[in-house]
């Protein structure tokens, strides 16, 4: 039979010889391609691809190559590429090719460019030319062609260069080119947004575009823009309505059906923008009740294509404001998919229950039998599905059982990312529904030995902390530990070799901690089980590290096994073994120093470390009255190269090309910043916290929560010795196992599914709240954190103040770096504020006062050297005062004379209302929340925790209120400080407060703040803005709008630029002006502005990278909104 | 979005490939490899989609694929993207390319690889669905390809050619053999289960 084969491909060549020229550049790809399907190793095949490329690469090099030979090759090209091979010198071609070929080799060549290069590729900028030459062919194809290659690759920088091109496409006479320019945009708005930004009302243009096929590229970009912020979207929900009804109504062209539906893909992403526009929102989910009753209603035929609409309708009922026939309705198509045969659908219907069951539990209990043949289906994706089904339906109660589910899955599998996925979901369902000690630890030894290395580092490091935290009873906690070291010393016992690494760090960890609290069993036991490890080839030298810290924490008297280990461990070939086992060696010997350095028994807050290596300026000064050059900050060495380059005397022009400059000069520290900084090199306890004799050396100790600058908190207690021990296979597991095994009689089967089901479901039916709107509060975590309000985000660097805070546990302070910002005194109540904070210490806030006396003349006070801030008089606000305004006479009396925000309400409870307000202060953003007590009786123990990632929280003041009186307001301060620019940032956070004792309440609540919020002015000279213009690297400019109302139209532009974002203007010269600000007391960021026609040419520069970003993209915004 | 479009035989060998974000070169065959891996596995009675593997990015992805007689078609989407949506957009792709190939075969795919490039680039344009009307892309794509006789009237020999060797006397070719993938044409699509 091969030789049929063989006949055909001999046959071949003929075929083509009877034509001519091209036919035979075929050849040559027919050739290759015959070759490489008759080898028989990779090896050949390599070897084949190699000799071809040599081919090629002598072919393109040759100036004989015609350009249809080219087109070949660069065929020949994409086939190598495509099998993983390196082609990388047709490149160039390929390029080459786009720009002289005729239109043929242009396709090709743009083909060959979009598979070969990636938007970052250095190449691409050699397309620029050739990409705007074709955007304004007349020819159809090539500006086809033009805008596929945007769409597909076009280097972010350049984008400037073709927008215009491209805009003007969008009122081409030619449909799929307006189709393919919107969807050019939409890939730009997706790299570079902000330079999209102004071109939004184009996009309801082509909204509005009388074709069809328009219309529905520009619902990707719709999609996107109300994924981002659905409240700006609202007022189209009406349009998207209309559409999707006549969509229905079969008002488009036939064309647009498939399989006799009318433009299904079109009404998918209509429903997904409805769902994403109704979501949280009554008056607008109103709008669209008809129409997906509408659309439930038509989507009756049976093909795949209609159950796709079918699904995301379903979907679109759930997430908008429920109404109750809609959601039966919906209910019924659930169950009709997750009853189909059809696999796909069936797969969907578990998809779409998994989506239901967060806001109606009792959805799943109407499938129950359905979900549990499910568990047993033999496609692993309806498995994986149906567990993620039974993940959201975990309770108290059904734990185990399901526990159970995931961790038998669990062994079967062997994909990766699977594994990773689920064992994550496991060790979240254990810490929070765990009924008993011995359970949670037995899951968690399944987690670490089936996870194994692929654990997400905070599986392990969550369940250590857990440990060492503990709850609030110390009794508990040790029982838990307790029982953890006692199951780890089963599996130590029996076969290691096979643990994962992750799995011996914890244990060893553990049972260095905690293993004094089992009296029962022998140090000596615990060490040789410990050693035994170390002797494994299969452990990691990491583990080994692990093993030996435990080693160094289990101390007394075993002198003698601990010296031979030293000893055997101080030749090992790993240098930090080496050093660990002399450090061991010294600890050992020196009972004292041991006890000195692993404290048993010191509550974990109270350990300080001195991160300012004060106990080093002896040294220091040592070196420094030897010769030695004092130390410099890089960024001061690198101001001093830049200073060397400011003597070059650059021009200060404009006209430097934008993206060149942008990609070539490096990053360089804003000399402001340098200037303040550079007196701290010297000395370093100017800087730091005397921690004077407490401080703890703590060189060379493995520190497990080293973040934090945590210790395990330790009990000094004698173990409790009631616990029953070594019980490891706990009766209460077996007992859950027997029952889930599957019996082999076929009578008895049903049944066990029944029981199986009741097992799985309990807990979901009458007892539990059904609550349309949200998920029923959920019950309290068995394992619960401590809380730890104020969790500081500046890593290492940081430091648990132990003085002050020990007043309340709940008082951690990041004092370190922000020494000038400690205000720390809890307020009680409103009356509180009487006496004003004694305002601030040290260096740099003195200004705090001298504002007072400051703001009325608006004069500006001198700051961190030759650079001045000016602080606006008033802050423009956009909204009225509201009703609630008479907040701001509460505020504090060293603050009301900033400028502040309006108040706005954050949420409210019938017992408590939040409201909030920003004051700007030059340092940073104080953000004040009024806590007000709306009832006639106490509220106590207040406390407001505040969680924003993008923000660091300088310092914060009346977060707890141990007691608020009827009907009065209590102040919480935060100072929030940005270091790196967001356009945008949310924090979250919740306020717990007690009505009755031991009755704690919690309130969420969530807000807003934008850059703008952070910018303050930056007040320099002309002279000055030049020389610092040129030492900035990171600049972007674009085009905005110019404000025409007035006579002076960039006047009357700054200024309104001036008061949205709190700018200076340094100086207007003729058609230019600049402007300077700063983020905070931060980084600068400099404005140059110039009129250029209808349009405002402005160009930011910043030493920071995303800062010019953000301020363009607000500015915008500022004058879009005028 | 769709992230990434693969066409590979039943051997995992790559028959086009296609992504919309960047990936290195390694890493874009080791998704290859990887996905063949994983959907090859896969019963013919088991459900078209699956999670993504590590590489592909995560949870967040998707596999959707196709098996047609020799070759499977994998779409590798986000969330954004619904399943049964792609999985009909996977029914236009492969019935276009049928009509445009006159019975496509994997030999079309091997051969005119631009040509399937090109008329992918008329249904998905940097990752975003442009056109699933069939009629309206082979529209477009002869409007191109007109250009094309006029331009060289003989570059249309080859797609001549490779039909005419199509219709020679092949349907019993053994499977065994590598390139034994000529003989298997996508019949008449069988619709979706």
């Amino acid at each position: 039979m091969s030789d049929v084969v063989e006949k055909t491909l001999t046959a071949l060549p003929g075929l083509f010889d009877s034509q001519t020229g091209a036919a035979k550049i075929t050849n040559r790809l027919r050739q290759l391609v015959k070759s490489i399907t008759e080898l028989t190793s990779k090896h050949e095949e390599e070897n084949l691809i190699k000799q071809e490329l040599c081919a090629m690469k002598e072919q393109v090099s040759s100036p004989n190559t015609s350009m249809k030979q080219m087109r070949e090759i660069m065929v020949r090209a994409m086939y190598c590429e495509m099998l993983g091979y390196d082609a990388s010198f047709t490149y160039i071609h390929a390029i080459k090719l786009a720009q002289q070929g005729g239109v043929l080799e242009k396709r090709v060549g743009y083909l060959a460019v979009s598979l070969f290069l990636n938007e970052g590729h250095e190449l691409l900028l050699l397309l620029v030319n050739t990409v705007l030459k074709d955007l304004q062919s007349t020819n159809l194809i090539e500006a086809c062609m033009a805008l596929t290659v945007v769409a597909q690759v076009f280097p972010k920088d350049m984008i400037p260069a073709v927008l215009p091109l491209v805009e003007d496409k969008l009122s081409h006479p030619k449909e799929i080119i307006r189709r393919k320019a919107v969807l050019a945009l939409y890939k730009f708005y997706l790299i570079a947004p902000n330079q999209v930004q102004h071109i939004h009302g184009k996009f309801r243009k082509a909204l509005s575009d009388r074709d069809p096929g328009v219309m529905a590229s520009s619902l990707h970009i719709y999609l996107q823009l109300i994924r981002e912020s659905p409240d700006s979207y609202k007022d189209l929900t009406g349009s998207f309505v209309t559409i999707l009804k006549q969509v229905l109504g079969g008002k488009l062209p036939v064309d647009f059906n498939y399989h006799s539906v009318p433009a299904p893909w079109l009404q998918i992403q209509l429903l997904r923008i409805l769902s994403l526009l109704g979501k949280e929102d009554q008056s607008t989910s109103e709008l669209m009740y008809e129409v997906l009753d509408e659309s439930l209603r038509r989507a009756e035929m049976n093909h795949n294509i209609t159950y796709a609409i079918l699904y995301e309708c379903v979907k679109a009922v759930y997430t908008i404001h429920p109404k109750v026939e809609l959601l039966e309705k919906a209910a019924r198509c659930i169950g009709n998919f997750v009853l189909s045969p059809k696999i796909n659908l069936k797969y969907l219907g578990l998809k779409a229950l998994t989506y239901v069951v967060q806001h109606d539990a009792k959805l799943a209990l109407q499938h129950q039998m359905t979900i549990i043949e499910c568990l047993d289906h033999s496609d692993f994706t309806i498995k994986r599905e149906t567990l993620e089904l039974l993940f959201r339906i975990t309770n108290a109660q059904n734990v185990t059982v399901i526990v159970e589910k995931m961790l038998d899955f669990l062994r079967g599998c062997n994909d990766e990312h699977t594994i990773i996925h689920l064992v994550g979901k496991v060790s979240e369902l254990a810490e929070k529904f765990a009924p008993d000690n011995s359970w949670f630890i037995q899951t968690m030894n399944c987690v670490f030995s089936i996870g194994g290395d692929l654990l997400q580092q905070d599986v392990p490091n969550n369940f250590l902390r857990l440990l060492a935290e503990g709850s609030e009873s110390k009794e508990e906690d040790d029982q838990l530990r307790l029982y953890a070291v006692e199951s780890y010393l089963t599996v130590l016992k029996g076969h290691t070799s096979h643990l994962p690494q992750c799995f011996l760090q914890v244990m060893s960890w553990v049972l260095g901690e905690y293993a004094h609290l089992q009296g029962s069993v022998d140090r000596r036991e615990v060490i040789r089980l410990l050693t035994q490890l170390l002797d494994q080839r299969s452990v990691s030298s990491e583990t080994r590290v692990w093993i030996l810290s435990a080693l160094t924490k289990i101390p007394e008297g075993q002198t003698d096994l601990i010296l031979h280990l030293a000893e055997r461990l101080s030749s090992s070939q790993d240098t930090v073994l080496r050093q660990q086992a002399q450090e061991l060696l010294h600890l050992s010997q020196d009972s004292q120093l041991h006890e000195w350095v692993l404290p048993r028994g010191a509550p974990w807050d109270a350990i300080e470390v001195d991160s300012s290596l004060s106990f080093l300026d002896g040294f220091v000064s040592e070196a420094l009255a030897a010769g030695a050059a004092p130390y410099k900050p890089p960024h001061q060495r690198q101001e001093e190269l830049c200073e060397d380059r400011a003597l070059n005397l650059e021009p200060y022009s404009f006209s430097l090309p934008v993206s060149l400059s942008s990609c070539s000069i490096t990053d360089r520290q804003s000399p402001t910043l340098l200037s303040v900084s550079s007196g701290l090199s010297g000395n370093s306890t100017e800087l730091s916290q005397k921690a004077g004799s407490s401080t703890l050396i703590l060189e060379g100790v493995k520190r497990v929560w080293g973040k934090d600058g945590y210790l395990p908190q330790k009990e000094a207690t004698a173990p409790l010795v009631d616990e029953p021990s070594a019980a490891v296979q706990p009766p209460v597991q077996q007992e859950a196992a027997e029952r889930t095994e599957p019996r082999p009689e076929l009578s008895t089967r049903n049944q066990d599914k029944q029981q199986l089901a009741s097992s799985l479901f309990v807990g979901l039916g009458v007892g539990s709240s059904v609550s349309l709107l949200g998920r029923s509060e959920a019950p309290p975590p068995r394992f619960r954190k401590k809380p730890r309000p104020h969790e500081s985000s500046s890593s290492g660097t940081s430091e648990k103040s132990s003085g002050s805070s020990c007043r309340s546990s709940h008082h951690t302070t990041d004092i370190f770096l922000y020494g000038s910002f400690l205000e720390e005194e809890p307020a009680t109540s409103k009356s509180a504020f009487d006496h004003t904070p004694k305002s601030t210490t040290a260096n740099g806030l003195s200004q705090n006062k001298d504002t007072k006396e400051d703001k009325h003349a608006n004069t500006s006070q001198i700051f961190g050297g030759d650079m001045v801030i000016v602080r606006p008089s008033t802050i423009q606000d956009k909204h009225p005062p509201s009703e609630s305004s008479d907040l701001t006479a509460l505020l504090p009396a060293d603050l009301k004379d900033l400028p502040h925000s309006d108040v706005i309400s954050l949420t409210s409870d019938p017992s408590l209302s939040l409201s909030s307000c920003r004051l700007f202060r030059d340092e940073a953003l104080l953000l004040l929340i009024f806590i007000s007590n709306c009832t006639e009786t106490v509220i106590k123990d207040v406390a407001v925790q505040l969680t924003c990632e993008e923000l660091k929280t300088a310092s914060l003041r009346g977060n707890i209120v141990d007691c608020l009186e009827a009907r009065s307001t209590s102040v919480c301060h935060y100072a929030l400080l940005m270091d790196d620019p967001h356009t945008n940032v949310s924090f979250t956070g919740t306020v717990s407060y007690q009505t009755q004792p031991g009755h704690t309440n919690t309130l969420p609540f969530s807000g807003t703040l934008s850059t703008a919020d952070f910018i303050r002015p930056l007040v320099l000279t002309t002279e000055e803005y030049g020389k610092l213009w040129l030492s900035l690297s990171h600049d972007v400019k674009q085009n905005l709008k110019l404000l025409t109302d007035a006579g002076d139209p960039l006047r009357t532009t700054l200024n309104a630029l001036k008061d949205a974002l709190q700018l200076h203007v340094v100086d207007i010269i003729g058609s230019e002006g600049i402007v300077a600000c700063r983020l905070l007391s931060g980084a600068p960021c400099l404005l140059h502005c110039r009129v250029s026609g209808a349009a405002l040419v402005m160009w930011l520069r910043s030493p920071h990278p995303a800062l010019p970003d953000c301020i363009l993209y607000h500015c915008q915004r500022a004058l879009a909104h005028r | 979005m769709i992230k990434a479009i693969l066409i590979f035989n039943n051997h995992g060998k790559p028959r086009m490939s296609k992504f919309y974000e960047h990936y290195t070169e390694d890493t874009e065959q080791q998704i290859i490899r990887e996905t063949f891996h994983l959907v090859s596995k896969r019963d013919e009675n088991v459900c078209n989609f699956l999670e993504g593997g590590l590489l592909i990015g995560g949870s967040e992805n998707k596999l959707i694929y196709r098996h047609y007689a020799t070759l499977y078609f994998v779409f590798c989407v986000d969330s954004s993207e619904s399943e049964l949506g792609i999985l009909d957009l996977i029914q236009v792709f492969v019935e276009t390319l049928d009509k445009c190939f006159e019975n496509v075969c994997e030999l079309d795919l091997i051969f005119h690889l631009d040509k399937v490039h090109n008329i992918l680039a008329e249904m998905v344009m940097g990752g975003m669905v442009l056109e699933t009307n069939m009629s309206e892309i082979i529209t477009q794509v002869e409007a191109q390809g007109k250009m094309e006789k006029s331009e060289a009237g003989i570059a249309g020999a080859p797609a001549r050619a490779v039909s005419a060797v199509k219709n020679m006397n092949l349907p019993e070719m053994p499977k065994n053999i590598n390139i034994g993938d000529i003989s298997i044409k996508v019949p008449n699509l069988p619709s979706f289960k």
